[in-house]
């Protein structure tokens, strides 16, 4: 479980993203990378991205992947006829010109028939794993991209506020931090979310059901603050001490305006290159949660839950596992490569480095 | 030196505690989180309850039960709500497997990412490191449930070379022991790899740039005693504590979906079976243990570097 993972990526993405664009001499790139000199640093990155033709492409498929996910409700039922959650265990569905039972008489669920009813086969109720699928995958990109957001903002703000003034306010906030990080970050998870799930929350106005995303989308955004938080205090360290911040101080403006006029600004590409890596692990801990029945709830599908439903019935149907598995994994594995390249892209020291 | 171990000491214990009070605090306010309903059971009347409360202590202040609860679980005489069992003798139970797992898994991932990670390093921009990054990000990207179940079916029910799940006590059986364990080390090991090998290939690129390797280059060193004993040996750092923490939590039950996948009933299956029954006293201890792993192993980590680099020490 990639409880503590994304710090491995931190490390590598803190040197990374410590660096500024305003300070890289043309001088610092590839030779054979031939750039007109007076390029701003954002047309710099956006050059050296468009030349990384694999993450762009995983970009794209990623893209893809939303776009079909997303726009499900819009189109699947005019081509499945069939929504994600109806059952239909007793039915037929024809193969070549042969009628098959949806879930065979020994309960086993028919394979793909790729065709537009049960494109992907149906699962052990006789739904139709396609149809679940895009729900499932609009489920836990929702649940991840939500849990991203939490993350950025709370863990920007706890950064730059511990950064900017130090002194008790950085101590609070760090040894936060610290107990967070501490934290069995998937038990935590796992507790949380089966408990809520079972009871929801309700403290007057603000109530949520026991089903809703929101709660395994909170307690994930929880969980990846400090990996976000740590290094983005450690750059407004940095940060404070330069020319330009104490010429705002020195014109007498206020603390906000200089956090958000003068710090958050140079943050951007930091925090540019941690959302696909938070994203990433966000969808990769929701199918873990998911997969131990404290994430996204049934009949609800997520690609998490779906290959937990899959597993029981291993090694009779092993559809039910492969398609929503690969699906996962494709869609985990284009923001990696997408976000490495971003990367790479933002942080042109990495290019030079070549090693002997 | 002293002084820096009391400190960090100091710390750790101040950690400790406030980790053991929010998961207190926190199972304490789950909506339906009622110790008593749940011992009494569906059909508990409210004199029945009312008697639960008194006799396990519910009715007292929150910090009356934390200071009975933790004496409880360090006195080893803490018991399950649900099951009535003794936790602390449940956790031990399911130690052999889970530090089978994880100390393996630990040996594994860490040799395979120092590899992976200096060939990608000093191959940098080549074939072999396209095809080695590739692989790692494949690695990062696939969730220990799905790999372990695609590998439980190709290689166990397909195949037969591999059994199907399970633990066999190393004392047991030593061979079958390590035939039971090859395919969840790998799935646990892959993970890391791939984000170690990553770390580590990028503290190699920034480490090689320093003067210190050009001097020992230009003091005319092979290029295999540089690599190992300047650029490597400084490289390492990250890494080490990287490691050093992972394991903490994977020993601590953070390879709950290893476990689980592979029905090894380690400390992960555990935990996951208590959160099943929503068992407060198993959620406490489990998380506890796997509190204590990391916090006293990210002491340990720190101290050693104070007494490695002078650096930390003094500034």
């Amino acid at each position: 479980m990639p409880s503590r993972a994304p710090a491995a990526n931190v490390m590598a993405t803190q040197s990374a993203a410590g660096s500024e664009f305003s300070e890289v001499s043309p001088a610092l790139l590839d030779d054979n990378e031939e750039l007109p000199p007076g390029l701003g640093p954002w047309k710099l990155a956006w050059r050296r991205l468009r030349r990384n033709r694999v993450s762009l492409a995983f970009g794209v498929v990623f893209l893809i992947i939303v776009i079909l996910c997303v726009g499900a409700p819009i189109y699947s039922h005019d081509i499945a006829h069939i929504g994600p959650n109806i059952e239909n265990v007793s039915g037929t569905v024809k193969i070549g010109n042969k009628r098959v039972h949806i879930v065979s008489l020994s309960s086993i669920p028919v394979g793909p028939t790729w065709h537009s009813h049960y494109f992907l086969g149906a699962d052990l109720n006789g739904r139709d794993l396609a149809v679940r699928l895009l729900y499932g995958g609009r489920n836990s990109l929702e649940v991840g991209g939500v849990a991203t957001l939490i993350t950025m903002f709370l863990a920007v703000i706890l950064g730059v506020v511990a950064g900017y003034f130090r002194g008790w306010a950085d101590g609070i906030i760090s040894r936060v931090l610290d107990i967070i990080w501490a934290y069995p970050a998937v038990l935590l998870g796992v507790a949380l979310g089966a408990t809520l799930a079972v009871s929801g929350i309700d403290f007057g106005l603000f109530s949520l059901k026991g089903n809703s995303l929101i709660v395994p989308a909170f307690v994930i955004g929880i969980v990846y603050v400090p990996y976000v938080a740590k290094p983005v205090r450690g750059q407004v360290l940095q940060l404070r001490e330069r020319e330009f911040v104490d010429a705002a101080r020195q014109q007498g403006l206020s603390h906000f305006r200089i956090m958000t006029g003068e710090i958050l600004p140079n943050l951007a590409s930091t925090i540019i290159v941690f959302v696909p890596l938070i994203l990433a692990n966000a969808i990769l801990l929701e199918a873990g949660l998911s997969y131990l029945g404290a994430g996204v709830q049934p009949p609800n599908p997520s690609w998490g839950t779906m290959i937990s439903d899959g597993v029981s019935t291993i090694p009779a149907a092993f559809h039910l596992v492969l398609v929503p598995g690969i699906m996962l994994v494709l869609a985990v594995l284009s923001i990696n490569v997408f976000g490495d390249g971003l990367r790479d892209a933002l942080d042109p020291r990495a290019k030079v480095r070549i090693a002997r | 030196m002293a002084r820096f171990i009391v400190k960090r000491l100091v710390a750790m214990i101040a950690v400790l505690f406030a980790i053991s009070v929010l998961t207190f605090l926190m199972l304490e306010a789950i909506p339906n989180g009622s110790p008593a309903e749940r011992l009494g059971g569906r059909l508990a009347t409210a004199a029945e309850l009312h008697e639960i409360n008194i006799e396990y202590g519910f009715n007292k202040p929150l910090y009356v039960q934390y200071v009975k609860s933790m004496e409880q679980i360090f006195s080893g005489t803490a018991y399950s709500y649900s099951q009535g069992l003794n936790v602390v003798d449940q956790v031990k139970a399911g130690l052999p497997a889970t530090l089978s797992l994880s100390l393996g898994a630990g040996v594994i991932w860490l040799f395979f990412s120092i590899v992976v990670g200096t060939i990608t390093a000093i191959k940098s921009g080549r074939f072999t490191e396209r095809v080695l990054t590739v692989l790692a990000m494949m690695g990062v990207s696939f969730p220990p449930f799905f790999l372990g179940a695609v590998l439980i079916y190709y290689l166990g029910y397909k195949a037969k070379i591999f059994p199907l799940g399970g633990y066999v006590p190393l004392f047991n059986d030593p061979v079958q022991w390590a035939v039971h364990l090859v395919l969840p080390w790998f799935t646990l090991s892959v993970l890391f790899i791939g984000f170690y090998s990553r770390v580590l290939r990028s503290t190699i690129l920034d480490t090689i740039n320093e003067d210190y390797v050009r001097t020992a280059r230009a003091k005319g060193l092979s290029e295999r005693q540089v690599l190992v004993r300047h650029i490597l040996r400084n490289s390492l750092i990250p890494i080490i504590s990287l490691w050093g923490l992972d394991l903490a939590q994977v020993i601590g039950g953070g390879a709950i979906l290893t476990e689980s996948i592979y029905n090894l009933h380690g400390v992960g299956q555990f935990a996951r079976d208590s959160i099943a029954h929503l068992d407060l006293t198993s959620i406490l201890v489990v998380t506890m243990l796997t509190a204590v792993a990391v916090v006293v192993l990210a002491a340990v980590v720190d101290v050693l570097y104070a007494l490695l680099d002078p650096r930390i020490r003094l500034g």
